[in-house]
């Protein structure tokens, strides 16, 4: 169980999120066909960091991005998303 | 050794050990009772049957396992050395027949040659049935004490806690560290799995006695420091979150409040492990017997027990501390025959003890032992090359230390070896750990390499694994410590290889001619030491952990005893049978009431959302594959969702309340799933959007009537012309606010009545009295599910089940032509609109009774070409008409086939019809 | 090779086993092979066994970088089945069972198949219509499967809750009689000495570190024990698939998960088949050691760690005890867990990759073991001709793109909610 510091709510236990997808797996909208294909059906998967979307449901249930470190679970930051982070 | 070893005095604990009554101090283990009570037989072992004693004074027993408690109580495999004697206590002693003295299991030991590490994937060749044969008797004599066969009578909880400090271990080192933490102002927790704190200092209290030891902890309380004790910390998890597992009550013993154990999760800023050291048995012949003891446990008993393990006894070290033990012992009347100490010189203590009187002997090391099932008669050593013996009914043995790393190592620890000390001792962690005491920092001792090749020199005592098994399975190549581990089961007992590992690592290593630090380590795996499936479910364990859920109305409908039906995790009323009805009798007398006059049901569980804000229909033409931008104010559709790669994943109705506002319905099962869906594509894929959406399934109750006969009912409802289908209405019954939909899932005329959840039970009140009142009934979830099938309308989870598209479903002509909305592009994938796709048709039954499930084929014999997805009858005339996907069904109306139920018996003659079974025209829901 | 029997053991009984002789060699690497496996699992021994034994390939390395069977070989819960409800799934499967029914007498090694039942438990109408449903499909193809009463599930598994006021009271089952368990590590073993005794190099400690190219093509690799040349090389390293697709340029419709499993201290017999159910996510059977070998759903996020996390194995035990209360008293002795390869639908991936000479095995999910022997069977033939077998011919590389997926549970794309 790891502990997922939300940006809008502070560190909070796992069990307080839900993962959602990797970021680039993420299909845009206006994603041509290949694109969207690719995102939809391929992932990087490293063994290492990755962004990754995970969804405070919870507590806030906000979406946030967090980049986790696949095999040591370090997890090095996490932002915010949706309209309070559009720029 | 024979009668008790100490007075009787104190002991007032009545408990029983094969049916034999024996009484124990308060305080002692089960262990240290029976020692004191002169047994010393407790087990046997796994493989050979061979018998057992006590070899040590705690957690990592091999040998003394015992089953203890009755009934939903009953703990097999407990041992005896972490175990605490109350009054009543009933033990038992496991893998014996008849008894434990006279075992006929032991016949295993006599064939012991045959059975060497690796046996059974030799032999037994056949068919599997022939090693199913083979296998129910090995099954029989494997496996050590009996199961339960009861529920749990017991509770056990789950509990979160943080802390600044978590210390786990509580001898001197971890006392110390707890208490500069807590006075330093940090928030500590102290966890100790022995009952009482102290750990090294019960034993050997030097300058740190029991009273500096309760200081300490009351010094600890007060500066807000929590200890915990009896409480094991079982695992290092991620970000320092650690699992601590403490006994509220003894094994098989009955819990004061209920609660038998306690799974605490804490989150420590900080964790330090103070847990120290194992030490290891020596290598020589039958150094399994009863009577083979480690040198720390020895002085555990005498010391801490008063207990005297032995009267003659024979010490065998590679190091120091055992001197302590010859020492304890001869003080407490002991008689020490002889000190062999592996080392060739006499070291400082040595020669203390020396000149104390002990018969010290150097370069001397164990050969083998005499002795019967219960007792130890002879000890034979190696001394400077010479062979020498001694009677004696205790060998105490120290093979030095291994340091407890499992919770360092959990934590993404490294470790270092300690050449003085032979030992691995912790590193770096990824995690903010740090051990301290003798885990950190092992006594010196000499290596000792086993002589010769000792027969039935066991490394796992309780797998009955030797070094000869060791030994073969290197010569046939299983040379990996984890091939080695596999091949022999070393490691695999219930003490997970804490006496065993490093003296096979040893050995592997010699053979490998290598460091031991090069022959590499198994993983170590949570848990540190056994944890009850019972805590680590806690209050789960009885539901599965899910909870239920209840719909607003739940009350109201139990008033009726109906017929509940589990749909996820909700509860609703399938059908509400009159007198002796049975199910189908009652759903379709209450489906005909919907088709001839009227009937109403709960639809509270249907997933809802508000839509609002100046893009909600912008937003709405993203979610929906079809248009819903181009909805009047005031109206609905049908609509359906697409997943990312164009499969439909959901329907339901949108409904456009004003200009900026909509509902969107959905199904019940897919609510959870939909609103993390439309929350994602809302926050995440158009943040930009001037939208809310917000899920309100729960904020509402809904009431469905419906029936040729509903309008009337709903316009007298509500006072009111109810809406034409397809509209909506905000309205009052019973002075309460609703929102009345004409939406028809029965295929008649029919409306759902939304209200706020708190309010529904007299509006549900007002609608069925007025429905009773046109001759109406209720109808439950089967009834609705006849009148869906007979209408052919797909429902999620049954034609929509995961990997059907919009076409397959014949919905293509809805999509939104514009497209845009999610899974268009998925949509365009080649394959799915390639022929041979199953797609989705009706079925009547020429000859027998459709089977819901069953296969569609040709004739018997065949493979499948589609199944039956939904089965019912035809509700006026009883006949069997089922829903079904059917690869390229769309071009075989009229076409015959059987729907063949083989695990049924069921099959019946079928012809492919179109799914709208009653009033395709649509003429019945209009006004 | 020696072969193995009762004779052989009574023989070394009498002269202290020193006749056995290592079940497979330690070969040098050569310079070049006609085909190389990477990955010495289950899978990639069972496909250098029968690339020897069915198409008489002699020419044949396996490279494993750790130790055979130490990846999910020697993590699994060991259950083997073919109870699928998918066509293409259940006739591979049902493939690789018929192998299983006859595999220690091919490879002269005990796999300990024990064929005791796989049974699905149904908690609801719904749920025994699913079941009917799946058995149905499997026995119009030939597979067995039985539907089962409340009556004749209690009498098959006594101490499951039968009480009509569980949260998931047991109404039925389905069983299929010829699935079982069988000893995960023997299975990797047998195939090893099978292969070795047919001339196949097992070289371990030889880790992959890159791919040898000759234009597109790939022509060898490189490893920490040099480079090996190959005219065709076959990926088979589930867990890992991604991470070593990737040193060849490829993305893989493949994310990587954790699954965790668990066992508790030996007991007496008490659990008789393997059981499993229809609404709950956990899987329970008893070793030939006594042990309760538990399992659940994985950890639904990527993770290369090999190690779970407690609340899902919390979860996992909390289902099995609703289902065997008498289980709360046994004590779990450890957990452990592999990395699984989660395929976009739930199904494996075997056949060519765009890259010439390249081959992919994986996307096992969380059930890999027991297709080992079809596994095996199917990518040698595969990796043999060049052309997938008429039973893998389904998994292809390709299907996702091409919207020809083979979803068992239709949960869609997203491995996490599958």
């Amino acid at each position: 169980m790891m502990q997922i510091t939300c940006p809008h709510c502070g560190p909070r236990s796992q069990s307080e999120f839900v993962y959602g997808r990797t970021v680039d797996s993420v299909v845009a909208l206006d994603a041509p066909a290949d694109q969207a294909m690719t995102a939809l059906f391929t992932r990087t998967n490293p063994r290492g960091p990755d962004d990754e979307i995970w969804r405070h449901t919870y507590g806030c249930r906000a979406w946030i991005v967090i980049t986790r470190h696949r095999v040591t679970n370090e997890i090095t930051a996490t932002r915010a998303v949706g309209s309070e982070a559009l720029p | 050794m024979t009668g008790p070893s100490r007075n009787a005095a104190g002991a007032t604990l009545r408990f029983t050990f094969d049916g034999k009554t024996y009484f124990a101090r308060p305080g002692d283990t089960l262990a240290a009772a029976l020692l004191a009570n002169g047994v010393a037989l407790v087990g046997r072992s796994f493989k050979y049957h061979r018998p057992r004693g006590i070899m040590t004074a705690g957690i990592e027993e091999p040998n003394a396992l015992v089953t203890v408690g009755e009934g939903g109580r009953r703990e097999p495999n407990t041992r005896a050395t972490d175990l605490f004697v109350y009054d009543g206590l009933v033990a038992r002693s496991q893998n014996r027949w008849p008894n434990l003295s006279f075992d006929l299991g032991a016949v295993f030991s006599l064939a012991a040659p045959m059975l060497p590490a690796g046996f059974y994937y030799k032999t037994f060749f056949g068919s599997a049935k022939r090693w199913m044969f083979y296998e129910y008797f090995i099954r029989k004599a494997a496996g050590l004490g009996n199961a339960p066969t009861e529920a749990d009578p017991d509770r056990f909880s789950h509990r979160a806690a943080f802390c600044d400090v978590l210390v786990v271990g509580a001898g001197p080192a971890g006392l110390q560290a707890a208490l500069e933490h807590a006075e330093a102002g940090k928030r500590v927790i102290l966890a100790e799995q022995d009952a009482v704190l102290g750990a090294s200092l019960i034993r050997d209290p030097q300058e740190l006695d029991s009273a500096w030891v309760e200081a300490t902890a009351t010094r600890i309380r007060a500066a807000g420091g929590r200890i915990l004790t009896r409480t094991t910390a079982s695992g290092y998890w991620e970000h320092d979150l650690v699992t601590l597992t403490e006994r509220l009550a003894e094994p098989g013993a009955k819990p004061a409040h209920g609660l038998a154990q306690r799974l605490w999760h804490v989150r420590a800023g900080q964790v330090i492990l103070a847990t120290g050291s194992i030490e290891r048995p020596i290598a020589f012949a039958h150094n399994d017997r009863p009577g083979v003891m480690l040198s720390q446990a020895a002085r555990t008993y005498v010391r801490r027990f008063g207990v005297l393990p032995g009267k003659r006894v024979v010490v065998a070290t590679n190091n120091d501390d055992a001197y302590l033990t010859a020492a304890a012992l001869r003080d407490a009347g002991a008689d020490i025959v002889a000190i062999l100490d592996a080392r060739p010189d006499l070291s400082a203590a040595a020669t203390a003890a020396q000149a104390a009187g002990h018969p010290v002997l150097t370069n001397a090391v164990p050969l083998s032992v005499d002795g019967a099932r219960h007792c130890l008669t002879k000890v034979t050593a190696k001394v400077d090359g010479q062979t020498q013996s001694w009677p004696a009914d205790l060998i105490a043995v120290s093979g030095g230390f291994t340091p407890v790393v499992h919770l360092h190592m959990q934590a993404g620890g490294t470790l270092d070896w300690n050449e003085a000390a032979q030992a691995f001792v912790p590193k770096a962690a990824r995690q903010n750990v740090t051990t301290i005491g003798g885990a950190a920092n092992p006594q010196p001792v000499h290596p000792v390499v086993p002589v010769g090749n000792p027969k039935k020199s066991f490394i796992d005592f309780q797998n009955d694994v030797s070094l000869a098994d060791v030994d073969l399975a290197w010569a046939e190549g299983y040379r990996s410590v984890e091939h080695l581990k596999r091949y022999t089961t070393l490691g695999m007992a219930t003490d997970q290889g804490k006496l065993s590992n490093m003296a096979a690592l040893g050995r592997l290593a010699e053979k490998q001619g290598v460091s031991i630090p090069e022959a590499g380590l198994t993983t170590f795996r949570p848990p540190y030491t056994p944890v009850s499936m019972g805590l680590i479910a806690g209050a789960s364990g009885k539901n599965a952990g899910a909870h239920m859920r209840r719909i607003a109305l739940h009350d109201v409908h139990t008033q009726k005893n109906p017929i509940w039906q589990p749909l996820g995790y909700w509860f609703r009323p399938r059908a509400y049978p009159q007198g002796q009805e049975t199910l189908a009798q009652a759903a379709l007398r209450e489906a005909r009431a919907v088709r001839t006059g009227v009937g109403m049901t709960d639809v509270s569980t249907l997933a809802k959302f508000e839509v609002s804000g100046p893009d909600a229909a912008a937003f709405l033409d993203i979610i929906c594959a079809t248009t819903v931008s181009k909805l009047a104010v005031g109206r609905g559709r049908y609509t359906f969702m697409l997943r990312e790669d164009g499969i439909v994943f959901d329907d339901g109705t949108v409904w456009r309340l004003a200009e900026d506002r909509f509902l969107l319905t959905s199904s019940t099962g897919g609510a959870d799933r939909m609103a993390t869906h439309i929350s994602y594509v809302r926050q995440y894929l158009c943040p930009q959007l001037r939208v809310s959406a917000v899920t309100v399934q729960e904020h509402y109750a809904g009431i469905a009537i419906a029936g040729p006969k509903a309008k009337a009912a709903m316009d007298a409802l509500i006072g009111a012309d109810a809406p034409r289908h397809m509209s909506t209405l905000p309205a009052t019954i019973a002075g309460i606010p609703v929102l009345v939909l004409a939406a028809s899932y029965s295929g008649e005329r029919a409306f759902e009545v939304y209200v706020e959840a708190s309010h529904a039970a007299p509006v549900w009140a007002a609608c069925e009295a007025e429905v009773t009142a046109q001759g109406g009934c209720l109808y439950g979830l089967e009834a609705m599910e006849f009148l869906r099938i007979e209408k052919g309308h797909v429902v999620v989870g049954g034609e929509v089940d995961g990997r059907m598209t919009p076409a397959d479903l014949a919905l293509d002509k809805m999509l939104n032509k514009a497209g845009g909305y999610i899974g268009a592009t998925g949509l365009s994938r080649p394959a799915l609109s390639e022929p041979g796709r199953r797609q989705f048709v009706g079925l009547e039954a020429i000859e027998g009774t459709i089977p819901e499930g069953a296969m569609l084929v040709s004739a018997e014999g065949q493979s499948p070409q589609g199944h039956v997805s939904a089965a019912a009858f035809r509700i006026m005339d009883g006949g069997s008409i089922a829903l079904a996907q059917l690869t390229d069904g769309f071009s075989r109306y009229g076409e015959e086939l059987i729907a063949s139920s083989p695990t049924r018996g069921q099959k019946a003659r079928v012809r492919v019809v179109h799914p709208h079974f009653y009033d395709a025209a649509g003429e019945r829901y209009r006004d | 090779m020696s072969r193995y029997s009762a004779l052989g053991l009574l023989r070394g009984a009498l002269t202290g086993h020193k006749h056995w002789q290592p079940a497979w060699r330690d070969p040098e690497p050569k310079s070049h092979y006609d085909i190389l496996i990477i990955g010495g699992g289950g899978h990639g021994l069972a496909t250098a066994y029968y690339l020897a034994k069915v198409h008489g390939l002699r020419n044949i390395a396996v490279l494993e970088k750790g130790w055979i069977g130490g990846g999910n070989t020697g993590r699994n819960t060991t259950i083997v089945r073919s109870n699928y409800r998918l066509e293409p799934l259940h006739n591979f499967y049902e493939f690789g069972l018929k192998l299983w029914h006859g595999l220690s007498d091919e490879l002269n090694y005990n796999v300990m198949f024990s064929p005791r039942g796989a049974m699905f438990l149904g908690h609801s109408d719904a749920d025994m219509v699913k079941l009917a449903e799946r058995g149905d499909a499997m026995r119009c193809d030939g597979i067995d499967a039985d539907l089962l009463s409340r009556d004749e599930v209690a009498k098959l598994e006594p101490l499951l809750d039968m009480s009509r006021d569980a949260r998931f009271p047991i109404e039925g089952g389905l069983i299929q009689r010829r699935g079982g368990t069988a000893r995960h590590d023997a299975v990797a073993w047998g195939y090893a000495r099978g292969a070795d005794s047919l001339g196949v190099d097992i070289i371990q400690k030889c880790e992959v570190t890159g791919f040898v190219r000759d234009g597109d093509a790939v022509v060898g690799v490189e490893t920490t024990r040099g480079r090996i040349g190959a005219g065709r090389v076959g990926i088979c390293v589930a867990g890992h698939s991604g991470h070593v697709a990737a040193m060849a340029g490829l993305k893989l419709p493949v994310e990587s998960q954790t699954l965790q499993a668990m066992v508790t201290e030996g007991v007496k017999p008490m659990i008789n088949t393997v059981i499993m159910s229809q609404s709950l996510h956990c899987y329970i059977s008893q070793s030939d050691k006594g042990g309760i070998v538990f399992g659940g759903d994985p950890d639904n996020w990527p993770s290369y760690a090999q190690r779970g996390d407690p609340s899902i194995m919390e979860g996992a035990v909390a289902q099995g005890l609703a289902l065997v209360p008498a289980l709360s008293r046994l004590r779990m002795v450890r957990t452990w867990s592999g990395v699984t390869d989660m395929s976009f639908d739930g199904t494996p991936i075997i056949g060519e990759t765009p890259v010439p000479n390249l081959y992919i095995n994986g996307g096992w999910c969380y059930g890999g073991f027991k297709a080992t022997p079809a596994s095996g069977w199917t990518y040698a033939h595969t990796l043999a001709t060049g052309k997938p077998h008429p039973l893998n011919a389904p998994f292809a590389l390709d299907r996702f793109e091409r919207g020809a997926t083979i979803d068992e549970t239709g949960s869609g794309p997203m491995p996490n909610s599958r």
